[in-house]
């Protein structure tokens, strides 16, 4: 079959397209044309010529199969030490031949790729620090997904994931309209505790433009009246979007670049129409690392930087309790042994370890740091797409395992992960493996501990002596 | 044999050195010229700067022996590794034979090596090469990844150390691993730009690159300090 009727090279561009696709539940059609999807070498070989350049190619010719990427490798580590597992092996064996191959690969190999691409790496890049010669396999398997992706060889949930990105400009059917809605909802609810507080819209010139992950809004909307609580506690002049709100990129996993450029210019339009002086982020990590740090490029912008400064929350929450502008209770400070997780896509691959450390210094008395932590930590196991894709369900929970240990060394039943991906993985691995843990994003661990100052609380208190 | 080893001394030589040094340097620029910011992610004239800062430490924590998460990790493979290395980089520089060698193309004689440390640095590189094998052969993970040509390469620049260090001591049939080295060593030269032995100019390229891709794009800004490698 040259090309599926669900299962082909075409991304999504319709929500019609995307009902029909989201309407084959679990892939059961996509996958079954997938087996049969013709592969088009000279179309394959004509992109691998025109992307693969020095950089890739020399990795992939000097790798010295030296294996001291193996132990570094989450998967290996939990696979038994299936030399398969490697990341060299799985880079060489994949991407590696089809250059070799002058593109002239099958339908099996191009599925087994697909394979390796989602499901035996989460593009942690963890690997690229402990080869001699810098060779990071994580940017390479997120090349190869775009040439997959190209090829029509991607998981169903991606496929849908940058679909909605093109249909929506949402990684989930949220409409401006319901994003809108669900703010002032939320301002609504919010504002009988805070009464003064706001959900700002569209104010231009605001010192703060905030800009979120569409799960918020469609399954977590108290975490929108968090944010905005804790803006309100600090003082901050800020607004919200209503168009270029959301952060995410499931694009940047499918490896849709297009999707990737469409969906981040929906943000830098925003800034460029609102002109805050700074743009705060959620505590996520892949719409940090897609928005803030690739985006750039994705749209071309010669300097790497997006058009307005812009951090992670947990820059900006840091500043706010090194500035006092946020007051923690010492009453109300964590008191039970708590740990946290490492984002790969802001702490491996953005530096802001130091951010994440200083926070627990004002808000745990028993702080304790995973072996290894920082630059060095492990993917929670769930990070590039894979916490999303059902296909590889098995692999994603035997991957939960590296960080499930790490998780029991500290003695901490508390992780804090302030990005959702993680947040996940770990919720899911407290499903599977049944810990006994808890876990937590910063704000409302924050709201919990929080000073409130004298004018906000007279202010509830009118509140509530009015009402 | 007289005349091939005039040839081998003296014009072969200087092929097998020119194809070496200019091969290694196209290898390189040409890596420069294939590198693309918009494709790599990486905006590297504007930060340059502060690429180069980041460059210069990839390459340098490399460059010392346990000197990165990944050297401590692999202590046996690191002994190995250095122990190679030092000995294929300084012996062809600071040989006594050497010297002679370069003393009839250059006319001057250059500083080398008392003949017991480099007999000392020969043998460390032969055992380092000994344990790298070993460890190819014995390591699931290695022997699965390592193909004929990672063999080969090995073999190829562990031959002009063991005929080297025969020929110095003057071990039965001298002429023969004389003449032995000198051919293995400049088919070395000769096939180094082309082989994944490139890595002698191409290592310090990639390494530079990543060391400018963290330190431009990924954290450099946000770090304070260079990536902990």
């Amino acid at each position: 079959m040259p090309q599926g009727s669900l299962c082909n090279r075409e991304p999504i561009k319709t929500e019609e397209a995307l009902k029909t696709l989201l309407a084959d539940k679990g892939g059961v059609v996509y996958y079954k044309e997938m087996e049969e999807l013709d592969v088009d070498s000279d179309l394959l070989w004509s992109m691998l010529k025109k992307t693969c350049k020095s950089r890739t190619r020399t990795w992939l010719e000097i790798c010295a199969r030296c294996g001291m990427c193996a132990e570094s490798c989450h998967f290996y580590r939990v696979n038994e030490r299936d030399p398969e597992q490697v990341p060299a092996f799985k880079i060489q064996s994949t991407l590696g031949e089809m250059i070799r191959r002058k593109g002239r690969v099958d339908n099996a190999f191009m599925r087994r790729a697909m394979d390796y691409a989602w499901g035996r790496c989460t593009c942690c890049n963890r690997c690229g620090t402990y080869c001699p010669h810098g060779i990071d396999t994580g940017v390479m398997f997120s090349y190869l997904r775009g040439i997959l992706f190209a090829m029509g060889f991607v998981p169903w949930e991606l496929k849908i994931g940058s679909g909605m990105h093109r249909v929506y400009k949402a990684q989930m059917d949220v409409t401006s309209e319901d994003w809108v809605d669900t703010c002032e909802w939320m301002e609504e609810e919010t504002c009988e505790e805070w009464p003064d507080l706001k959900i700002p819209m569209d104010v231009k010139g605001a010192d703060v433009l905030y800009t979120l992950n569409a799960r918020e809004p469609k399954h977590y909307p108290e975490d929108v009246a968090q944010a905005a609580i804790l803006f309100h506690l600090a003082g901050e002049s800020w607004t919200m979007a209503s168009e270029g709100w959301e952060q995410t990129s499931l694009a940047m996993f499918a490896g849709d670049w297009e999707a990737c450029r469409l969906q981040v210019q929906n943000v830098y339009d925003a800034i460029e129409r609102l002109r805050p002086k700074l743009v705060i982020g959620t505590e996520c990590g892949h719409a940090h690392r897609a928005t803030v740090v690739e985006g750039p490029y994705w749209v071309g912008r010669p300097d790497g930087k997006p058009p307005a400064p812009y951090i992670h929350y947990v820059q900006w929450l840091a500043k706010m309790l090194r500035e006092g502008r946020i007051k923690i209770d010492p009453a109300k400070k964590i008191k039970e042994p708590v740990t946290l997780q490492d984002s790969c896509n802001y702490v491996r691959n953005h530096g802001l370890a130091r951010c994440t450390r200083e926070i627990m210094s004002y808000i745990a008395e028993d702080f304790r740091e995973m072996t290894p932590n920082r630059e060095n930590n492990y993917c929670c196991g769930g990070g590039g797409g894979l916490n999303g894709i059902g296909r590889y369900r098995k692999e994603r929970n035997k991957a939960l395992m590296t960080k499930r240990d790490q998780i029991i060394a500290t003695g901490a039943q508390l992780v804090i992960a302030p990005c959702h991906n993680c947040w996940d993985a770990i919720r899911d691995l407290e499903e599977e493996y049944q810990l006994g843990i808890r876990w937590s994003f910063l704000k409302p661990l924050i709201i919990s501990m929080a000073v409130i100052p004298d004018h906000l609380k007279a202010a509830a208190e009118d509140f509530v002596n009015e009402a | 044999m007289r005349d091939l080893y005039m040839f081998l001394t003296g014009p072969g030589l200087i092929v097998a050195l020119l194809v070496f040094f200019g091969g290694l340097a196209a290898r390189a620029l040409l890596y420069v010229q294939g590198l693309d910011w918009k494709l790599d992610r990486v905006a590297y004239i504007p930060h340059f700067k502060q690429g180069l800062k980041g460059a210069a430490q990839s390459i340098y924590r490399w460059l010392i022996p346990f000197g990165t998460h990944g050297w401590r990790k692999s202590p046996f493979f690191t002994v190995g590794f250095f122990a190679f290395h030092f000995g294929v980089i300084v012996l062809p520089l600071l040989v006594a034979g050497h010297a002679v060698i370069a003393e009839n193309l250059l006319g001057f004689w250059l500083p080398h090596l008392p003949p017991a440390a480099a007999d000392f640095f020969t043998l460390c590189a032969i055992g380092g090469a000994g344990l790298i094998l070993a460890r190819r052969i014995a390591l699931p993970e290695v022997r699965h990844l390592s193909t004929w040509r990672d063999y080969a390469v090995l073999g190829l620049a562990t031959l002009p150390l063991l005929s080297g260090f025969l020929a110095a001591r003057h071990f039965p049939g001298y002429d023969y691993w004389l003449l032995l080295h000198m051919v293995s060593a400049e088919a070395l030269l000769i096939l180094a730009p082309f082989t994944k032995l490139s890595h002698i100019a191409l290592f310090f390229m990639s390494r530079a690159q990543l060391g400018m891709d963290y330190s431009i794009k990924r954290g450099g800004d946000y770090r304070g300090t260079s990536f902990p490698w």
